[in-house]
Protein backbone atom coordinates (compact mmCIF):
# COMPACT_ATOMS: atom_id res chain seq x y z
CA UNK A 1 0.00 0.00 0.00
CA UNK A 2 1.42 3.13 -1.19
CA UNK A 3 0.25 6.79 -0.16
CA UNK A 4 0.59 9.20 -2.49
CA UNK A 5 0.05 13.08 -2.48
CA UNK A 6 -3.34 13.23 -2.62
CA UNK A 7 -4.31 10.68 0.18
CA UNK A 8 -1.81 12.83 2.27
CA UNK A 9 -3.64 15.73 1.77
CA UNK A 10 -7.03 13.92 2.25
CA UNK A 11 -5.20 12.07 5.19
CA UNK A 12 -4.15 16.12 6.49
CA UNK A 13 -8.01 17.33 6.39
CA UNK A 14 -9.39 13.98 8.00
CA UNK A 15 -7.40 15.31 10.66
CA UNK A 16 -7.46 18.83 10.27
CA UNK A 17 -4.28 19.71 10.15
CA UNK A 18 -2.92 22.30 7.92
CA UNK A 19 -0.47 21.20 5.30
CA UNK A 20 1.05 23.36 2.53
CA UNK A 21 0.89 21.59 -0.60
CA UNK A 22 5.09 21.78 -1.27
CA UNK A 23 5.13 19.86 2.05
CA UNK A 24 3.04 17.00 0.51
CA UNK A 25 5.50 15.11 -1.13
CA UNK A 26 7.63 14.85 1.81
CA UNK A 27 5.02 14.27 4.06
CA UNK A 28 3.48 10.92 1.79
CA UNK A 29 7.22 10.29 1.99
CA UNK A 30 7.55 9.78 5.54
CA UNK A 31 4.00 8.01 6.12
CA UNK A 32 5.41 4.91 3.42
CA UNK A 33 8.12 4.56 5.20
CA UNK A 34 6.46 4.11 7.87
CA UNK A 35 3.91 2.25 6.61
CA UNK A 36 6.14 0.48 5.06
CA UNK A 37 6.70 -0.55 8.73
CA UNK A 38 4.13 -1.65 9.96
CA UNK A 39 3.24 -4.25 6.77
CA UNK A 40 4.92 -6.31 9.02
CA UNK A 41 1.50 -7.08 10.77
CA UNK A 42 0.96 -9.21 7.67
CA UNK A 43 3.33 -11.92 7.95
CA UNK A 44 1.00 -13.27 11.72
CA UNK A 45 -1.54 -15.23 11.19
CA UNK A 46 -4.37 -13.77 13.30
CA UNK A 47 -7.20 -15.98 12.30
CA UNK A 48 -9.83 -16.60 14.98
CA UNK A 49 -7.41 -14.33 17.47
CA UNK A 50 -9.83 -11.52 19.07
CA UNK A 51 -8.82 -7.92 18.75
CA UNK A 52 -7.85 -6.76 22.43
CA UNK A 53 -9.98 -4.05 23.88
CA UNK A 54 -8.74 -3.67 27.60
CA UNK A 55 -5.18 -5.68 28.93
CA UNK A 56 -7.37 -6.54 31.83
CA UNK A 57 -10.47 -8.50 30.88
CA UNK A 58 -12.59 -5.87 32.49
CA UNK A 59 -16.20 -4.49 32.70
CA UNK A 60 -15.88 -0.67 32.86
CA UNK A 61 -17.32 0.18 35.82
CA UNK A 62 -20.44 2.25 35.88
CA UNK A 63 -21.62 4.91 38.56
CA UNK A 64 -25.22 6.32 39.10
CA UNK A 65 -26.24 8.27 36.50
CA UNK A 66 -26.57 11.37 38.99
CA UNK A 67 -25.34 15.14 38.64
CA UNK A 68 -21.41 14.95 40.40
CA UNK A 69 -20.23 18.23 39.52
CA UNK A 70 -20.94 21.93 37.97
CA UNK A 71 -21.82 25.70 38.33
CA UNK A 72 -17.93 26.47 37.75
CA UNK A 73 -18.28 28.21 34.33
CA UNK A 74 -15.60 30.59 35.25
CA UNK A 75 -13.74 27.78 35.82
CA UNK A 76 -14.51 25.92 32.90
CA UNK A 77 -13.83 29.12 30.83
CA UNK A 78 -10.51 30.15 32.24
CA UNK A 79 -8.23 28.88 29.92
CA UNK A 80 -10.19 29.62 26.51
CA UNK A 81 -8.50 32.00 23.87
CA UNK A 82 -11.72 33.41 23.42
CA UNK A 83 -14.54 33.64 26.17
CA UNK A 84 -17.54 35.62 25.78
CA UNK A 85 -20.61 36.27 27.99
CA UNK A 86 -20.10 33.02 29.61
CA UNK A 87 -19.41 30.91 26.16
CA UNK A 88 -16.44 30.05 23.88
CA UNK A 89 -16.79 32.56 21.11
CA UNK A 90 -15.53 30.79 17.60
CA UNK A 91 -15.95 31.99 14.06
CA UNK A 92 -19.28 32.18 12.35
CA UNK A 93 -20.24 28.61 11.79
CA UNK A 94 -23.72 28.78 10.32
CA UNK A 95 -24.12 31.31 7.15
CA UNK B 1 24.55 18.18 55.94
CA UNK B 2 26.06 19.53 52.90
CA UNK B 3 25.02 18.46 49.34
CA UNK B 4 21.22 17.54 50.65
CA UNK B 5 20.04 17.38 47.08
CA UNK B 6 22.50 14.74 46.90
CA UNK B 7 20.69 12.15 49.06
CA UNK B 8 17.64 9.71 47.89
CA UNK B 9 14.35 9.23 49.27
CA UNK B 10 14.71 6.71 51.87
CA UNK B 11 18.18 8.77 53.09
CA UNK B 12 16.29 11.83 53.31
CA UNK B 13 13.20 9.91 54.96
CA UNK B 14 15.10 8.63 57.78
CA UNK B 15 17.16 12.11 58.08
CA UNK B 16 13.53 13.91 58.23
CA UNK B 17 12.62 11.62 60.59
CA UNK B 18 15.47 11.47 62.84
CA UNK B 19 15.56 15.62 62.70
CA UNK B 20 18.51 15.41 61.21
CA UNK B 21 17.62 18.08 58.66
CA UNK B 22 14.19 19.89 57.60
CA UNK B 23 12.38 20.00 54.56
CA UNK B 24 12.68 23.31 54.53
CA UNK B 25 16.19 22.60 53.75
CA UNK B 26 16.35 19.77 51.80
CA UNK B 27 14.05 22.20 49.28
CA UNK B 28 16.36 25.40 49.25
CA UNK B 29 19.26 22.86 48.48
CA UNK B 30 17.41 21.40 45.49
CA UNK B 31 16.20 24.99 44.11
CA UNK B 32 19.72 26.11 44.42
CA UNK B 33 21.04 22.99 42.18
CA UNK B 34 18.32 23.69 39.92
CA UNK B 35 18.93 27.53 39.02
CA UNK B 36 22.98 25.98 38.38
CA UNK B 37 21.35 23.73 36.07
CA UNK B 38 19.60 25.53 33.44
CA UNK B 39 22.23 24.37 31.14
CA UNK B 40 20.54 20.91 31.22
CA UNK B 41 16.99 22.27 30.51
CA UNK B 42 15.36 19.66 32.59
CA UNK B 43 13.10 22.40 34.96
CA UNK B 44 11.17 24.26 32.86
CA UNK B 45 8.89 25.76 35.11
CA UNK B 46 10.04 26.08 38.56
CA UNK B 47 7.73 26.70 41.37
CA UNK B 48 10.32 27.72 44.28
CA UNK B 49 7.34 29.51 46.49
CA UNK B 50 5.12 26.63 45.88
CA UNK B 51 7.73 24.40 47.11
CA UNK B 52 8.86 26.35 50.12
CA UNK B 53 5.14 26.49 51.65
CA UNK B 54 5.18 22.95 51.07
CA UNK B 55 7.93 22.10 52.54
CA UNK B 56 7.41 24.21 55.89
CA UNK B 57 3.84 22.59 55.72
CA UNK B 58 5.98 19.05 55.43
CA UNK B 59 8.43 20.12 58.52
CA UNK B 60 5.34 20.93 60.61
CA UNK B 61 3.75 17.50 59.95
CA UNK B 62 6.89 15.88 60.88
CA UNK B 63 6.73 17.69 64.21
CA UNK B 64 3.65 16.52 65.02
CA UNK B 65 4.65 13.10 64.61
CA UNK B 66 2.34 12.66 61.48
CA UNK B 67 4.49 12.06 58.12
CA UNK B 68 3.74 9.34 55.43
CA UNK B 69 7.38 8.72 53.56
CA UNK B 70 7.13 10.70 51.15
CA UNK B 71 6.42 14.06 53.68
CA UNK B 72 8.66 16.67 53.41
CA UNK B 73 10.74 14.99 50.05
CA UNK B 74 11.11 17.39 47.04
CA UNK B 75 10.52 15.87 43.58
CA UNK B 76 10.12 17.07 40.23
CA UNK B 77 6.77 16.67 38.22
CA UNK B 78 6.97 16.08 34.58
CA UNK B 79 4.93 18.63 32.39
CA UNK B 80 2.18 16.27 31.16
CA UNK B 81 0.48 16.18 34.83
CA UNK B 82 -1.78 18.57 35.24
CA UNK B 83 -1.09 20.96 38.40
CA UNK B 84 -3.45 23.68 39.53
CA UNK B 85 -2.66 27.19 38.81
CA UNK B 86 0.65 26.00 37.30
CA UNK B 87 1.67 25.37 33.44
CA UNK B 88 1.08 22.03 32.64
CA UNK B 89 1.79 21.94 28.76
CA UNK B 90 2.75 18.61 28.17
CA UNK B 91 6.19 20.41 26.13
CA UNK B 92 3.11 21.73 23.67
CA UNK B 93 2.92 25.06 21.93
CA UNK B 94 -0.50 24.34 21.69
CA UNK B 95 -1.24 24.41 25.18
CA UNK B 96 0.96 27.20 25.69
CA UNK B 97 -0.44 29.36 28.86
CA UNK B 98 -2.40 26.14 30.00
CA UNK B 99 -3.14 26.71 34.01
CA UNK B 100 -5.05 23.92 34.92
CA UNK B 101 -7.99 24.23 37.47
CA UNK B 102 -7.47 20.67 39.05
CA UNK B 103 -4.60 18.20 39.99
CA UNK B 104 -4.06 14.94 38.71
CA UNK B 105 -4.98 12.33 40.67
CA UNK B 106 -1.20 10.95 41.16
CA UNK B 107 0.02 14.71 41.60
CA UNK B 108 -2.27 15.10 43.65
CA UNK B 109 -1.52 11.73 45.94
CA UNK B 110 1.93 12.68 46.42
CA UNK B 111 0.93 15.92 47.62
CA UNK B 112 -0.95 14.51 50.32
CA UNK B 113 1.87 12.64 51.48
CA UNK B 114 3.74 15.37 51.64
CA UNK B 115 5.75 15.70 48.87
CA UNK B 116 7.31 18.74 48.03
CA UNK B 117 6.78 19.90 44.18
CA UNK B 118 9.86 21.71 42.68
CA UNK B 119 8.71 22.70 38.82
CA UNK B 120 7.80 20.70 36.24
CA UNK B 121 10.06 18.76 33.81
CA UNK B 122 11.28 19.13 30.35
CA UNK B 123 9.96 16.18 28.07
CA UNK B 124 8.91 15.01 24.62
CA UNK B 125 5.85 16.68 23.38
CA UNK B 126 2.80 15.28 23.95
CA UNK B 127 5.36 12.16 25.32
CA UNK B 128 5.69 11.12 21.76
CA UNK B 129 9.60 10.63 21.30
CA UNK B 130 12.72 8.98 22.38
CA UNK B 131 14.96 11.62 22.88
CA UNK B 132 13.26 14.54 24.30
CA UNK B 133 14.27 16.45 21.01
CA UNK B 134 10.16 17.40 20.11
CA UNK B 135 10.06 19.55 22.98
CA UNK B 136 8.62 22.98 22.94
CA UNK B 137 11.41 24.45 25.43
CA UNK B 138 14.27 22.86 23.23
CA UNK B 139 15.73 19.66 24.30
CA UNK B 140 16.62 18.13 27.74
CA UNK B 141 20.43 17.50 28.33
CA UNK B 142 22.19 14.52 29.88
CA UNK B 143 24.55 15.11 32.54
CA UNK B 144 26.38 12.34 31.52
CA UNK B 145 29.12 13.02 28.76
CA UNK B 146 31.12 10.66 26.59
CA UNK B 147 34.51 10.74 28.39
CA UNK B 148 35.67 14.23 27.89
CA UNK B 149 33.95 14.52 24.67
CA UNK B 150 31.59 17.63 25.44
CA UNK B 151 29.02 16.76 22.84
CA UNK B 152 25.39 16.86 24.03
CA UNK B 153 24.10 13.73 24.54
CA UNK B 154 20.13 12.72 24.60
CA UNK B 155 18.82 11.93 28.22
CA UNK B 156 16.50 9.77 26.72
CA UNK B 157 12.53 10.20 25.80
CA UNK B 158 9.95 11.28 26.60
CA UNK B 159 10.46 11.37 30.20
CA UNK B 160 14.13 13.38 29.16
CA UNK B 161 13.80 16.27 31.68
CA UNK B 162 12.82 14.04 34.71
CA UNK B 163 16.06 11.40 33.90
CA UNK B 164 18.03 14.55 33.61
CA UNK B 165 16.75 16.45 36.87
CA UNK B 166 17.33 12.60 38.58
CA UNK B 167 20.43 12.19 37.58
CA UNK B 168 21.86 15.44 38.43
CA UNK B 169 20.77 15.64 41.72
CA UNK B 170 18.59 18.63 40.82
CA UNK B 171 15.72 16.60 42.79
CA UNK B 172 15.01 13.52 44.94
CA UNK B 173 12.81 12.01 42.80
CA UNK B 174 10.49 12.69 39.76
CA UNK B 175 7.61 11.53 38.24
CA UNK B 176 7.27 10.08 34.91
CA UNK B 177 5.11 8.53 32.41
CA UNK B 178 6.02 5.24 29.71
CA UNK B 179 3.68 5.11 27.03
CA UNK B 180 6.29 2.91 25.33
CA UNK B 181 9.25 2.81 27.25
CA UNK B 182 9.38 7.15 28.07
CA UNK B 183 10.23 5.83 31.87
CA UNK B 184 12.80 2.70 31.40
CA UNK B 185 14.43 4.21 28.03
CA UNK B 186 15.61 7.43 29.98
CA UNK B 187 16.00 5.98 33.19
CA UNK B 188 18.66 3.70 31.35
CA UNK B 189 20.11 6.58 29.56
CA UNK B 190 21.04 8.28 32.90
CA UNK B 191 21.87 5.47 35.17
CA UNK B 192 18.97 5.48 37.43
CA UNK B 193 15.79 3.44 38.05
CA UNK B 194 12.47 3.98 36.67
CA UNK B 195 9.78 1.76 37.11
CA UNK B 196 6.14 1.16 34.91
CA UNK B 197 3.86 -0.58 37.25
CA UNK B 198 0.55 -2.53 35.67
CA UNK B 199 -1.67 -0.83 33.73
CA UNK B 200 -4.41 0.39 36.14
CA UNK B 201 -2.06 0.94 38.70
CA UNK B 202 -1.78 4.47 39.07
CA UNK B 203 -4.50 6.76 37.68
CA UNK B 204 -4.66 8.51 34.37
CA UNK B 205 -6.83 11.22 35.18
CA UNK B 206 -5.17 14.88 34.46
CA UNK B 207 -2.27 13.30 32.95
CA UNK B 208 -2.75 14.47 29.22
CA UNK B 209 -3.16 11.71 26.91
CA UNK B 210 -1.41 10.17 24.64
CA UNK B 211 -2.40 6.07 24.15
CA UNK B 212 -5.09 5.41 26.79
CA UNK B 213 -4.78 1.87 26.58
CA UNK B 214 -0.77 2.04 26.94
CA UNK B 215 -0.47 5.32 29.31
CA UNK B 216 1.18 4.77 32.90
CA UNK B 217 2.35 7.03 35.10
CA UNK B 218 5.93 5.87 37.45
CA UNK B 219 8.13 7.26 39.69
CA UNK B 220 12.14 7.75 38.70
CA UNK B 221 14.57 7.40 41.41
CA UNK B 222 18.27 7.06 42.04
CA UNK B 223 17.21 4.14 43.67
CA UNK B 224 15.39 0.41 44.07
CA UNK B 225 14.32 1.39 47.25
CA UNK B 226 13.16 5.01 46.02
CA UNK B 227 11.12 3.35 43.37
CA UNK B 228 9.12 1.31 45.87
CA UNK B 229 8.75 4.04 47.88
CA UNK B 230 7.50 6.64 45.54
CA UNK B 231 5.32 4.32 43.64
CA UNK B 232 3.10 3.55 46.83
CA UNK B 233 1.90 6.81 47.27
CA UNK B 234 1.04 6.94 43.66
CA UNK B 235 -0.71 3.99 43.24
CA UNK B 236 -4.07 3.32 44.15
CA UNK B 237 -7.61 3.06 43.04
CA UNK B 238 -9.57 6.19 41.82
CA UNK B 239 -12.97 6.58 40.73
CA UNK B 240 -11.99 8.95 38.01
CA UNK B 241 -10.27 6.50 36.05
CA UNK B 242 -12.62 3.72 34.87
CA UNK B 243 -9.24 1.60 34.10
CA UNK B 244 -7.93 1.98 37.69
CA UNK B 245 -7.75 -0.69 39.88
CA UNK B 246 -9.28 -1.72 43.04
CA UNK B 247 -6.96 -4.11 44.08
CA UNK B 248 -5.14 -2.51 47.54
CA UNK B 249 -1.53 -1.26 47.32
CA UNK B 250 0.75 -3.45 49.68
CA UNK B 251 4.08 -1.59 51.06
CA UNK B 252 6.57 -2.39 48.32
CA UNK B 253 9.27 -1.36 50.61
CA UNK B 254 8.60 -3.95 52.71
CA UNK B 255 8.47 -6.60 50.41
CA UNK B 256 12.58 -5.87 49.38
CA UNK B 257 14.27 -8.47 51.13
CA UNK B 258 16.53 -8.85 48.18
CA UNK B 259 15.80 -12.62 48.82
CA UNK B 260 15.60 -13.89 44.86
CA UNK B 261 15.91 -17.93 46.24
CA UNK B 262 13.89 -19.88 43.99
CA UNK B 263 12.56 -17.47 41.32
CA UNK B 264 12.49 -18.55 38.15
CA UNK B 265 13.91 -15.54 35.45
CA UNK B 266 13.33 -16.01 31.88
CA UNK B 267 15.89 -14.54 29.34
CA UNK B 268 13.88 -14.30 25.88
CA UNK B 269 15.86 -15.64 22.90
CA UNK B 270 13.86 -13.12 20.66
CA UNK B 271 15.61 -10.09 22.19
CA UNK B 272 18.79 -10.82 20.69
CA UNK B 273 18.41 -8.42 18.09
CA UNK B 274 20.88 -8.33 14.86
CA UNK B 275 23.33 -5.87 15.28
CA UNK B 276 23.41 -5.52 19.12
CA UNK B 277 26.41 -3.97 20.84
CA UNK B 278 28.40 -6.47 22.67
CA UNK B 279 28.77 -4.63 25.37
CA UNK B 280 24.63 -5.10 25.60
CA UNK B 281 24.98 -8.24 24.93
CA UNK B 282 27.81 -9.20 27.69
CA UNK B 283 25.78 -6.42 30.33
CA UNK B 284 22.31 -9.06 29.61
CA UNK B 285 24.36 -12.32 29.97
CA UNK B 286 26.37 -10.48 33.46
CA UNK B 287 22.88 -9.61 34.52
CA UNK B 288 21.74 -13.27 34.52
CA UNK B 289 24.85 -14.50 36.36
CA UNK B 290 24.45 -11.92 39.03
CA UNK B 291 20.42 -13.39 39.58
CA UNK B 292 21.83 -16.29 39.34
CA UNK B 293 24.35 -16.10 41.75
CA UNK B 294 21.57 -14.71 43.91
CA UNK B 295 20.02 -17.78 44.33
CA UNK B 296 17.41 -17.44 41.22
CA UNK B 297 16.87 -20.26 38.23
CA UNK B 298 18.16 -19.12 34.59
CA UNK B 299 15.90 -19.84 32.17
CA UNK B 300 15.68 -19.65 28.13
CA UNK B 301 12.26 -19.05 26.98
CA UNK B 302 10.73 -17.74 24.37
CA UNK B 303 8.02 -14.68 23.23
CA UNK B 304 7.26 -15.95 19.17
CA UNK B 305 5.85 -12.81 18.76
CA UNK B 306 8.60 -9.96 20.00
CA UNK B 307 9.44 -8.56 16.30
CA UNK B 308 5.64 -7.57 15.63
CA UNK B 309 5.24 -5.57 18.91
CA UNK B 310 6.46 -2.29 17.62
CA UNK B 311 5.14 -2.50 14.11
CA UNK B 312 1.50 -3.26 16.37
CA UNK B 313 2.63 -0.38 18.74
CA UNK B 314 3.14 2.44 16.21
CA UNK B 315 -0.77 0.95 14.49
CA UNK B 316 -2.31 1.17 18.52
CA UNK B 317 -0.56 4.15 19.81
CA UNK B 318 -0.76 6.96 16.73
CA UNK B 319 -4.17 6.08 16.72
CA UNK B 320 -5.30 6.26 19.90
CA UNK B 321 -3.11 9.88 19.78
CA UNK B 322 -5.35 11.04 16.87
CA UNK B 323 -8.66 10.16 18.69
CA UNK B 324 -6.76 11.74 22.20
CA UNK B 325 -5.41 14.85 20.36
CA UNK B 326 -8.68 15.89 18.85
CA UNK B 327 -9.51 17.54 22.00
CA UNK B 328 -6.58 20.47 20.87
CA UNK B 329 -8.76 22.41 18.68
CA UNK B 330 -8.16 26.01 19.83
CA UNK B 331 -11.78 26.46 20.82
CA UNK B 332 -11.20 25.24 24.84
CA UNK B 333 -7.96 26.16 26.55
CA UNK B 334 -4.94 26.52 24.92
CA UNK B 335 -3.55 28.53 21.94
CA UNK B 336 -5.26 29.55 19.35
CA UNK B 337 -4.10 30.88 15.47
CA UNK B 338 -4.52 34.02 14.33
CA UNK B 339 -6.92 33.79 11.77
CA UNK B 340 -7.24 35.63 8.42
CA UNK B 341 -10.23 37.72 7.35
CA UNK B 342 -12.90 35.45 6.30
CA UNK B 343 -11.59 32.21 7.91
CA UNK B 344 -14.29 29.98 9.17
CA UNK B 345 -14.02 27.15 12.40
CA UNK B 346 -12.38 24.63 10.02
CA UNK B 347 -9.62 27.03 9.40
CA UNK B 348 -9.39 28.00 12.71
CA UNK B 349 -9.12 24.02 13.58
CA UNK B 350 -6.48 23.49 10.53
CA UNK B 351 -4.43 26.78 11.31
CA UNK B 352 -4.25 26.16 15.08
CA UNK B 353 -3.65 22.52 14.97
CA UNK B 354 -1.00 23.21 12.00
CA UNK B 355 0.69 25.69 14.32
CA UNK B 356 0.11 24.07 17.79
CA UNK B 357 1.74 20.41 16.94
CA UNK B 358 5.23 19.78 16.44
CA UNK B 359 6.30 17.85 13.42
CA UNK B 360 6.17 14.18 14.89
CA UNK B 361 3.41 14.91 16.79
CA UNK B 362 1.27 16.25 13.44
CA UNK B 363 2.81 12.93 11.81
CA UNK B 364 1.56 10.21 14.48
CA UNK B 365 -2.04 12.14 14.54
CA UNK B 366 -2.27 11.91 10.58
CA UNK B 367 -0.77 8.12 10.79
CA UNK B 368 -3.84 7.87 13.56
CA UNK B 369 -5.90 9.14 11.56
CA UNK B 370 -5.22 6.90 8.23
CA UNK B 371 -5.16 3.90 9.86
CA UNK B 372 -9.01 4.63 11.48
CA UNK B 373 -10.24 5.81 8.22
CA UNK B 374 -12.58 4.08 6.48
CA UNK B 375 -11.49 1.09 4.17
CA UNK B 376 -8.26 0.58 6.56
CA UNK B 377 -9.77 0.32 9.73
CA UNK B 378 -9.50 -3.80 9.48
CA UNK B 379 -6.60 -4.27 7.75
CA UNK B 380 -3.79 -1.85 10.59
CA UNK B 381 -6.00 -0.90 13.57
CA UNK B 382 -7.66 -4.07 13.83
CA UNK B 383 -5.29 -6.52 12.70
CA UNK B 384 -2.84 -4.55 15.30
CA UNK B 385 -4.87 -5.17 18.15
CA UNK B 386 -5.06 -9.01 16.98
CA UNK B 387 -1.78 -8.82 17.01
CA UNK B 388 -1.66 -7.47 20.47
CA UNK B 389 -3.68 -10.07 21.88
CA UNK B 390 -0.74 -12.61 20.83
CA UNK B 391 1.98 -10.34 22.44
CA UNK B 392 0.13 -10.35 25.75
CA UNK B 393 -0.40 -14.12 25.40
CA UNK B 394 3.30 -14.67 24.86
CA UNK B 395 3.80 -13.42 28.26
CA UNK B 396 1.04 -15.13 30.00
CA UNK B 397 2.60 -18.70 28.67
CA UNK B 398 5.24 -18.18 30.15
CA UNK B 399 4.15 -17.18 33.26
CA UNK B 400 2.03 -20.13 33.20
CA UNK B 401 5.08 -22.03 32.60
CA UNK B 402 6.49 -20.84 35.79
CA UNK B 403 8.96 -17.55 35.19
CA UNK B 404 8.85 -14.96 37.84
CA UNK B 405 10.11 -12.48 35.97
CA UNK B 406 12.02 -11.83 32.50
CA UNK B 407 15.47 -10.19 32.19
CA UNK B 408 16.12 -7.92 29.01
CA UNK B 409 18.33 -5.27 28.09
CA UNK B 410 16.71 -1.82 28.52
CA UNK B 411 17.94 0.02 25.55
CA UNK B 412 19.65 -1.41 22.07
CA UNK B 413 21.98 1.28 22.98
CA UNK B 414 23.82 3.82 25.33
CA UNK B 415 22.68 7.21 24.92
CA UNK B 416 22.89 9.03 21.73
CA UNK B 417 24.24 12.82 21.15
CA UNK B 418 21.47 15.38 20.29
CA UNK B 419 20.69 15.93 17.01
CA UNK B 420 22.63 12.67 15.90
CA UNK B 421 19.26 11.19 14.99
CA UNK B 422 18.11 13.93 12.91
CA UNK B 423 18.80 12.48 9.09
CA UNK B 424 17.54 9.27 10.55
CA UNK B 425 14.20 7.77 9.14
CA UNK B 426 11.57 8.33 11.72
CA UNK B 427 11.26 4.04 12.02
CA UNK B 428 15.19 4.24 13.16
CA UNK B 429 13.86 6.58 16.50
CA UNK B 430 11.13 4.28 17.26
CA UNK B 431 13.59 1.04 17.12
CA UNK B 432 14.96 2.58 20.66
CA UNK B 433 11.26 1.31 22.19
CA UNK B 434 11.96 -2.09 20.72
CA UNK B 435 12.84 -3.79 23.88
CA UNK B 436 10.37 -1.73 26.16
CA UNK B 437 7.03 -1.50 24.09
CA UNK B 438 6.14 -5.29 23.99
CA UNK B 439 5.47 -4.36 28.19
CA UNK B 440 3.56 -1.35 27.53
CA UNK B 441 1.03 -3.47 24.82
CA UNK B 442 0.85 -6.78 27.35
CA UNK B 443 0.06 -3.79 30.17
CA UNK B 444 2.46 -5.68 32.64
CA UNK B 445 4.89 -3.77 34.97
CA UNK B 446 8.42 -3.61 34.09
CA UNK B 447 11.56 -2.16 36.09
CA UNK B 448 14.92 -0.34 34.32
CA UNK B 449 17.89 -0.82 36.60
CA UNK B 450 21.24 0.77 35.81
CA UNK B 451 23.85 -1.98 35.86
CA UNK B 452 26.78 -0.94 34.02
CA UNK B 453 28.74 1.65 31.66
CA UNK B 454 30.00 1.10 28.05
CA UNK B 455 33.21 1.93 26.95
CA UNK B 456 32.55 5.58 26.87
CA UNK B 457 31.50 5.62 30.39
CA UNK B 458 28.14 5.99 29.34
CA UNK B 459 25.22 3.82 31.50
CA UNK B 460 23.46 0.70 30.48
CA UNK B 461 20.52 -0.54 32.13
CA UNK B 462 18.89 -3.80 32.34
CA UNK B 463 15.35 -4.55 32.33
CA UNK B 464 12.88 -6.92 34.33
CA UNK B 465 9.31 -7.50 33.40
CA UNK B 466 6.47 -8.73 35.67
CA UNK B 467 3.28 -10.40 36.55
CA UNK B 468 0.99 -8.32 36.44
CA UNK B 469 -0.03 -6.75 39.84
CA UNK B 470 3.10 -7.79 41.36
CA UNK B 471 5.55 -5.16 41.39
CA UNK B 472 6.43 -5.56 44.53
CA UNK B 473 8.35 -9.34 43.61
CA UNK B 474 9.30 -7.65 40.54
CA UNK B 475 11.08 -4.84 42.48
CA UNK B 476 12.97 -7.28 44.60
CA UNK B 477 13.92 -8.99 41.96
CA UNK B 478 15.05 -5.73 41.08
CA UNK B 479 16.75 -4.89 44.11
CA UNK B 480 18.63 -8.11 44.34
CA UNK B 481 20.01 -7.22 40.94
CA UNK B 482 20.65 -3.93 42.15
CA UNK B 483 22.38 -5.12 44.91
CA UNK B 484 24.88 -7.30 42.92
CA UNK B 485 25.42 -4.77 40.42
CA UNK B 486 26.61 -2.29 42.15
CA UNK B 487 25.97 0.40 40.22
CA UNK B 488 27.75 3.75 41.48
CA UNK B 489 28.95 6.30 38.91
CA UNK B 490 27.63 9.33 38.88
CA UNK B 491 28.14 11.96 35.88
CA UNK B 492 30.76 14.55 36.43
CA UNK B 493 29.38 17.99 36.76
CA UNK B 494 29.72 20.28 34.10
CA UNK B 495 27.05 22.56 33.93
Amino acid sequence: MSIDQSTAAKVAKLARIKVEDDALPALASEFNTILGFIEQLNEVDVEGVDPMVSVEPMRLKRREDVVTDGNQQAKVLANAPDAREGFFAVPKVVE
Amino acid sequence: MSDLNKLGLAEARDALRKGDVTSVELTESCLKAIDDADALNAFVHKTPEIALERAKAADERIKGGDAPAMCGLPIGIKDLFCTKGVPSQAASKILEGFKPEYESTVSQQLAEAGAVMLGKLNMDEFAMGSSNETSVYGNAVSPWRRGNDDAQLTPGGSSGGSASAVAADLCLAATGTDTGGSIRQPAAFTGITGIKPTYGRCSRWGIVAFASSLDQAGPMTKNVRDAAIMLEAMCGHDPKDSTSTELAVPNFEAMLTGDIKGKKIGIPKEYRMDGMPAEIEKLWADGAEMLKAAGAEIVDISLPHTKYALPAYYVIAPAEASSNLARYDGVRYGRRATLAQGDGITEMYEKTRAEGFGHEVQRRVMVGTYVLSAGFYDAYYNRARRVRTLIKKDFEDVFAAGVDAVLTPATPSAAFGLGEMTEADPVQMYLNDVFTVTVNLAGLPGVSVPAGLDKQGLPLGLQLIGRPWEEGDLLNTAYALENAAGFVAKPGKWW
